[in-house]
Parts: C-alpha cells; structure tokens; sequence
C-alpha cells in the first residue's frame, strides 16, 4: 500500500500538492502573518472599517494590477500604466471644465485611456518595439502631454455627486472595493476559464509556438494592452473622485507600485504563468502591510525596507516553484 | 456566575480605559512634505520642546516623496489613532481636502504650517506661515543696500521664471527701488534664473560677473540660488567688493559667513513655527484661545501673535537676518 503511494507521488504531483504548493499559497501565508504582525504592533489597527477605508488608498492600482497580471502573463508589460491614470484624468478634469457635461467627460477620460492602450499595442505589435521600452517611452509621453494640457494646476470643481466614490459604502464596504473584487472574479474566469485566457498562457510560454497553434498573438495583445490602457482610465477616475481633483502628477510613480503587486502575487516576470488570485491576495498583503505599519507610526524607510524584501522573497519563491513544477 | 464577574470586570476595565484616555496628554502629530529635509526637521524640534513645555504628546511621520497625494494614507492612520490635532506642510494645495474634511467631522484640529493652501481655506482650521511675505522683497534690497552703501549695480538671482513665490518677491524688490529715493543710487541691471538647480545656479552667477564687472551685489531670494552665488564670488576673489545676499538656511551659508564672503542674509525661523503651532494648537484645545480672526495670544519668546483674515497666523513680521553674531543659534 505505501509503495504504491510513493510510486505515485514520483509519477506526477499529487493533487494537494499542485494545489498547495504554489506562489499564490506562499502570498496567502504572508498575508496571514501580515495580519497578525500588524494587530500586534498596534492596537489601533483590528478595525475592519478602518482597513477598508485605507484600501480605498492602494485600490486604485488594484484595479490596474488585475489587468496588468494578463498583460505579464501574455509576456509583456506596461509600464504607462500610472502616466495613462494621469492624463485621462487631466482630458476628463479638462472636458469637464470645458463645460462638456460629466458623462461625455467621463467617456472621453475612459476613450482616451483606452486609445493609449490602443497605442502602446501599436507600437508593440506593429512596430516590433519591446513593450517594456515602448511603455517607458509612452510613460514619459502620456505624463508630459498631461503636464502640457494642465499646467502646473488643480482642475477640479466636480459636481458632489462624484466626489468621494470611496466614502460610499454598501455596509462596510467602499464602492471601489466592491469594483475591485467584481473585476478580480470577471478576469479571474477570462484568465482561468476561458480559450482566451489559454491563449494567454499559450503566448506568454512560447509565442512562436502559439502562433504557429493558430492563436493570434498580435491580435490578443492589442487587446490586452487596449485593455490595460481602459482599466488605468478606470484607476484615474476613481482616483479624480477620491481627491475631488486632477492633476498632471496624479498616481506619479504608481507602475512601480502595480507592478510590485503584480509580482508578489507570483506572476512570472517572463510571461507565461501567474494567476489573478495572486494579484488579489497580494493587494490585500500590500493594504495591510502599509497600513498596519503606518497606523503603528513606523517610519517609511522601514516600511519600504520590509516592502523590498517581501517582494524579493515572493519572487524567490515564486521561481522556485515554478521549477520544482517544470520538472 | 463566572461569566457575570468576567463581564463586570471587563467593564471596570473598560470604564478604567475611558477614564485612562480624558486624562491623556493632547495628541499633536506633525506630517511634513518628506522625509529627511533639514528645514523640516527644524520645525518637529519646535513642536518637540514647546510639547515638552506645555504637556503634549508629539509625533511626527512622513512620507518617503514629496507626491501631492502621498500624505493621505498618514492622515487616515492619524485619525484611526484618534490625534487631536494634525499639523501638516501639506503637498498639494487641494488634493487632500477630502481627507482633511474627513478629520475635521472627527473634532481634530488641522493645521497648515510654513505654507497655506490657497483656495481650500474652508478645509483647514489655521495656517501658519513663517513671516509676513510681503515685507520680504523691501527688507532685502535693504539688507543688500546696507551692505553696498546704497550705490552701485545689482542683479538678482532667482530659481525658476515662473516661480510663484520668488517672482512676486522680485516684483516687490522692484517697486521699492523704483520708488523709495534711498534706493535711487541701486541700479538693478538683469535678473537671472538658476532654476534652483546648484548647476545652473553656478553658471549663471559666473555670467553675471563676467557680464557686469562693475557689479555691486547679488540678490537671491533662493536658498539654492544664494549658496550657489557665494560659492561663485568666493571662487573669483571678488568678496568685499561684490556682496552677495538672499535668503539662505543657516547651516548652507555658515562657511561663507565665517569666512567673510557673506555678511548677512535672511530668511524665517521654522523652528519658531513649531513653537507657535504648538501653543496655538493647545491653546485652542483647552479653550483659552478662540480661533477666529482678530484674536490674539501670547506664545513665549514669540510676543503677542494676532490671528489674522482666513485665519492665517504669521510667526514674525520681518525675516530674521543672520551674520556673523548670530548664526551659531541656528542648526537648519
């Protein structure tokens, strides 16, 4: 009876192990220890409502963080991500102010998002350019065209009615959180469920390979940068009603920060695996990190420091099991 | 009967608590821009010592960059703590409104020092501001003009074209030469912009001497921009006869007050600031002090302070200058 079990362990992994052992349980563990590090260091921090309303903070890149995970998965990235949240902003903040009315505003701020998406698919796909070069380039240009268009100014004076998106709350909960999770289940199925999310994984494994198994891979990834390009406007317009303004250096260093969720939820820097479960949980890990330490008066040289090295221990161990999975 | 003792007790805990938290220290947290600027921390040391003084409990945290929204995380975890009042030199002059909204429906105080935040004066209780701006652009070209005998030519230094602060300084240093007869004999011939950058600072201090060799003196209402034109004439020798002056920090200027490229320069007590807020902050808290326009307090060393329209509290009138007999009060 025991050899017959180690026979099979050694055939294929056993299936609690393929559901245990991977870069998802590993955020999941630091996520739990995260909460607990964080009630113990201050006695402040146990409040659900508390955690929520400073989720609200970091939700923002959740949301972009959820789309990106397609974005690596499929073997590229975007680094525009936070220069696209600022300048669909600034062209809703300024359409509005142009006396546009809010709902054309708003589908000018998310049509514009999405036309830089559009145009960073463009240049990786038509031209050939590296996405992470291309992106860089187009982070620079979107932020600048933002700083152009809106100076070194505020534009503002929204109706109440869009102001504070993050003080509504269904319960406990605030709307973006709400938005946060609808979008992390519906992308969750595209990516775990459906043929589009396998030609995903397919492309971000062997793109040649995928191509000549009859996926069209530029197609799908003008489609996902077009995407990544629609949920950064999203990002940007929570964000115009979190603050009640806009600005041109809205969310300034913020792909750091969505990539930094991308990778601690385990996705492979190199395309090809990852899951939006991971990018979920992580979320969550980097809410209560920074907000347990924050609320515990720890200074941010330290909060950056212990922010650096989750990161690389998610990374670690994340390219350690995906080797062990290889085999 | 157990749970019953149990229950009791929890409760006499928790009355023992509530009793605990009405008889704590006032709670004031300051948030600068950032992170590790010297200015900054010279302001927490006022809050730390007048705290010390008057019986508060004083903390400060900060974000790692100067990012207009980065403050706000520190804010809610301010008011999850339950502070009393949170003094901030904030980023932005209106993304956090909604956050300091949110803390204000909580009873705490919210205090804008060293700069105010023009437009939402509606989201704030005060602003401290570190000297009466307008009296800046006179005492300078005074200060300069004492240092030159009121005669000769002079150029300015200033940080970037569009710099909001230095440029209405500029426009009032040229009304005052233009119309105060004392000045008649001060010709300013050109005003140069080192876009706060110590290189360009530099480069542009070297054109102004090989431009203008007759040159009497420098003004620049920069901190980088004054540093950078000392360097310049302490380089080319030209120190008694070129006097360079501006507004710098103490601990920039030290070495050319020491040795003599510099006389005097100016700028505001941050540490006052502090100080001031403190007082205004606990004053306010125990009610001795009633926050409205037309007011007035003591703070010690500081004199009598008036609250003014929008409830702006100026530290001092004029700027303080600094020379050789004072400078070694001063660490920022």
């Amino acid at each position: 009876m025991s050899a017959a079990e180690t026979f099979d362990a050694a055939k294929a992994r056993p299936l609690w192990h393929r559901i245990v052992v991977r870069p998802e349980s590993v955020t999941l563990l630091l996520l739990i220890g995260a909460v607990f590090v964080s009630a113990w260091l201050s006695p402040f921090f146990a409040d659900l409502r508390f955690v929520l309303e400073s989720a609200t903070f970091y939700i923002e890149f959740g949301i972009i963080a959820l789309m990106l995970t397609l974005v690596v998965v499929s073997g590229e990235i975007d680094l525009s991500v936070a220069a696209t949240m600022a300048l669909s902003a600034c062209l809703f903040g300024i359409a509005h102010r142009a006396g546009l009315g809010m709902p054309v505003a708003i589908l000018i701020g998310l049509g514009s998002g999405a036309l830089m998406g559009l145009f960073n698919g463009v240049l990786v796909t038509v031209f050939r350019l590296p996405s992470i070069i291309a992106t860089i380039g187009t982070m620079t240009l979107y932020r600048g065209i933002a700083q152009v268009i809106a100076g070194d100014r505020s534009v503002g004076g929204f109706p109440d009615w869009f102001v504070g998106i993050d003080f509504i709350a269904v319960g406990i909960v605030p709307v973006p959180v709400i938005i946060f999770v609808i979008l992390a289940i519906l992308l969750g199925l595209v990516l775990g469920s459906t043929l589009f999310g396998r030609q995903i994984y397919q492309t971000g494994t062997n793109p040649i390979a995928a191509r000549h198994a009859g996926i069209r891979v530029d197609r799908l990834k003008m489609i996902l940068f077009t995407a990544s390009g629609l949920t950064s406007a999203v990002g940007g317009l929570l964000m115009a009603s979190r603050l009640g303004v806009v600005r041109y250096d809205l969310a300034t260093g913020g792909e750091l920060q969505v990539v930094l969720i991308v990778m601690l939820g385990g996705t492979y820097i190199f395309g090809g695996r990852g899951t939006i479960a991971g990018t979920f949980l992580a979320l969550w890990l980097l809410i209560i990190i920074q907000t347990g330490m924050t609320v515990a008066n720890i200074a941010i040289e330290a909060q950056l420091t212990v922010l650096g090295l989750l990161l690389i221990l998610a990374i670690i161990s994340a390219n350690a099991i995906y080797a062990g999975g290889r085999r | 009967m157990r749970k019953l003792m149990l229950i009791a007790s929890a409760a006499a805990i928790g009355l023992m608590a509530g009793a605990a938290t009405a008889q704590d220290p006032v709670e004031i947290v300051y948030i600068p821009k950032n992170t590790g600027n010297p200015y900054f921390d010279s302001i927490i040391g006022g809050f730390a010592d007048a705290c010390a003084e008057l019986g508060c409990s004083f903390t400060t945290v900060a974000p790692a960059t100067a990012e207009a929204t980065s403050q706000i995380p520190f804010i809610t975890a301010q008011i999850q703590r339950g502070v009393d009042v949170i003094a901030i030199s904030p980023n932005s002059p209106d993304a956090l409104n909604q956050v300091f909204d949110r803390a204000r429906s909580r009873g705490i105080q919210v205090l804008i020092v060293n700069s105010d935040i023009p437009g939402s004066e509606d989201h704030r209780d005060a602003a401290i501001l570190p000297v009466d701006f307008t009296t800046i652009g006179p005492a300078q070209v005074e200060l300069l003009g004492s240092m030159i005998n009121y005669d000769g030519e002079i150029a300015i230094l200033s940080a970037t074209t569009d710099a909001p602060d230095q440029n209405v300084w500029i426009a009032d240093m040229q009304s005052v030469l233009e119309s105060d007869d004392a000045y008649a004999d001060m010709d300013l011939v050109t005003i140069a912009y080192g876009d706060d950058d110590p290189q360009k600072s530099t480069t542009e201090a070297e054109a102004l001497l090989a431009n203008y060799p007759d040159l009497a003196g420098i003004i620049s209402p920069t901190t980088v921009g004054v540093a950078a034109a000392a360097q310049v004439v302490e380089t080319a020798g030209r120190a008694p006869d070129l006097q360079v002056t501006g507004l710098g920090t103490p601990n920039q200027m030290r070495r050319f007050i020491e040795n003599g490229t510099v006389e005097a320069f100016q700028l505001w007590s941050p540490y006052n600031q502090g100080v001031l807020a403190a007082h205004f902050a606990m004053g306010v808290n125990d009610g001795s002090i009633t926050n409205e326009p037309g007011q007035t307090f003591d703070v010690p060393n500081l004199g009598t302070i008036t609250i003014g329209d929008d409830n702006v509290i100026l530290t001092q009138d004029q700027p303080t200058t600094f020379n050789a007999d004072n400078i070694d009060d001063f660490n920022f």
